[in-house]
């Protein structure tokens, strides 16, 4: 079996036989179902089908999780010496890296398909509009693949847990937010920029339902740039 | 599978770890890796596994350098210092994890751990999760996991800490019985073990080699002149002094114990005095009860070498 896939495979039981997994599963189906049914409720007041709410719930609450699920995939491996006996073995660090970058996203994966049921209730309701619904799980798939790069990446910068979730929420605040901020407020070369850079853009306007390349290959290089810069991180030893 | 080492040299900033270190290990043997904490024992196993970058020099597995991307890490077994394993992790799947990673075809998987768990002494405990083990049975695990896909080069790093004393002798036939097809390498601090079970000893001393040999061929350096202790059943200990004295392979005579008339006897140069005392006493009817060659212990040697 491809080394990729043995890394995912033990890292994903890990999050399962630990209670990680059930505690992300609960926590994110609680929020963002609250948060999209009973608080607020506007789901039943916008007068038209669409999950648009959950949506934008879930680009909230994952932004959360993703890093908490992150936080231990390299660190821990790092204080407990374990990263040794994984890299004298047959396996090269970006295999070690996918393989973690792959277990995490799989998470989410399943964290997701446990608000299918959402989709099916609302097109029970009224008439939804299926690529709309389909681009906003695809928006909420490709920010997961960003943010759980970037988690790997801060894990693979220290050896505390703490320290890594806190720095991916560090780094992803300005991606998911700052950006987007100081797009809005300044103009010219500035704004433009921090247009660019900014996630939520992005996400907006795929799950708008408009599947852009330039979003497109925005989500995939960000991904590839996390992942390199955390492969790079476990490569340097003294 | 051979292990050539030259001129390896790793600095941590202005401090020399391993110094300019050189020297070959054939296959089938054993190699005992002695010195001090920080003698630069674990960064030059890290070497070998790849796991350090080499500052200077190189080090040959089989004929190839294990710098560069080519280098094969299934031919390796390592059990690092600290043996870290994950302790989540019920003792069978961590094996058959390991086993995977080292590319053990899918069909023999179940064959290597069957045959580790016997051979490490894991069967009671395979289906605990590792953090419920004792040290002894965690080494063991280390142990497993490091042979699980039968490599041809043994890395150990201090293999038999935490074991108790049965446990040891276990381990050690294990390491003797595999040092017979594979190239092994292991370091510890405990002396007698590479007497029993190292074919040759490396000692190193902040960063070079400071003594290297079978524990015979240490010894012999160390040594110098033969040194006999003899006790003999005669009727005066001033006649049986003197007597001895008078032999031409003896230097020096002293007296250890009057009474029970027991002697230290130090040869001259090379020679041996073991015939002469056995016919000294012949000759005059004494009886000889006890001659004890008198032996530099591991730990002089090791003490010699490694203090100044």
């Amino acid at each position: 079996m491809n080394p990729i896939l043995i890394i995912a495979r033990r890292e994903l039981g890990s999050f399962f036989d630990s209670l990680v997994a059930y505690i992300m599963l609960i926590a994110f189906l609680g929020f963002s179902g609250f948060f999209t049914w009973l608080f607020g409720g506007d789901i039943f007041f916008r007068k038209e089908a669409s999950l648009q709410v959950f949506f934008g719930v879930a680009f909230w609450t994952l932004f959360f999780f993703i890093p908490a699920i992150t936080m231990r995939q390299v660190a821990e491996e790092k204080k407990t010496g374990t990263i040794e006996m994984l890299l004298t073995k047959s396996i090269t660090n970006r295999q070690l890296v996918l393989g973690k970058w792959l277990a995490c996203f799989l998470l989410v994966c399943i964290a997701l398909a446990f608000t299918l049921p959402y989709y099916f209730t609302v097109a029970g309701l009224g008439d939804i509009d299926h690529g709309a619904t389909i681009c906003g799980y695809l928006g909420l798939l490709l920010m997961s693949a960003v943010y759980v790069s970037i988690g790997i990446f801060a894990s693979s910068l220290t050896n505390n847990q703490i320290v890594a979730f806190l720095l991916a929420l560090i780094v992803g605040i300005f991606f998911h937010f700052l950006f987007d901020v100081v797009a809005s407020d300044s103009s010219g070369m500035v704004g433009e920029l921090a247009s660019t850079l900014s996630l939520s853009t992005h996400f907006e306007s795929i799950s708008r339902g408009v599947i852009d390349s330039k979003d497109l290959i925005y989500f995939v290089s960000l991904t590839l740039f996390g992942l390199l810069m955390a492969e790079f991180m476990i490569s340097k030893r003294k | 599978m051979d292990i050539l080492i030259e001129g390896l040299t790793k600095n941590y900033g202005f401090q020399k770890a391993v110094d300019d270190i050189s020297f070959k290990v054939n296959t089938g043997e054993i190699l005992g890796f002695l010195g001090p904490n920080g003698a630069g024992k674990t960064t030059t196993m890290k070497m070998i596994m790849g796991y350090l970058d080499i500052d200077e020099g190189d080090i040959q597995v089989g004929g190839r350098s294990v710098k560069g991307g080519e280098r094969d890490n299934s031919t390796f077994g390592y059990l690092p210092e600290h043996n870290p394993l994950y302790l989540d992790m019920p003792v069978i799947d961590y094996l058959e994890f390991c086993a995977a990673l080292q590319k053990v075809p899918k069909d023999k998987i179940d064959h290597q751990i069957k045959r580790m768990v016997k051979l490490c002494g894991l069967d009671e405990e395979k289906h605990k999760k590792i953090g419920e083990l004792s040290k002894g049975y965690r080494q063991r695990v280390g142990l497993a996991q490091a042979m699980i896909h039968d490599p041809k080069v043994l890395i150990l790093d201090e293999p038999t800490t935490g074991l108790d004393p049965n446990q040891i002798v276990e381990i050690r036939e294990l390491i003797k019985q595999l040092g017979k097809e594979k190239t092994v390498i292991l370091s510890t601090h405990i002396l007698p073990e590479v007497e029993a079970t190292c074919d040759r000893i490396l000692i190193i001393n902040k960063g070079k080699i400071v003594a290297d040999g079978t524990a015979d061929t240490l010894r012999k350096q160390a040594q110098g002149q033969q040194v006999l202790q003899v006790r003999i059943e005669a009727p005066g200990a001033d006649m049986v002094y003197e007597a001895l004295q008078q032999l031409s392979t003896v230097n020096q005579v002293d007296v250890l114990d009057r009474d029970a008339l027991r002697f230290e006897i130090q040869s001259v140069g090379d020679r041996k005095s073991n015939a002469h005392i056995f016919n000294l006493c012949v000759n005059n009817g004494w009886i000889l009860t006890e001659m004890i060659p008198f032996e530099t212990k591991l730990e002089d040697i090791f003490r010699e070498v490694t203090l100044n």
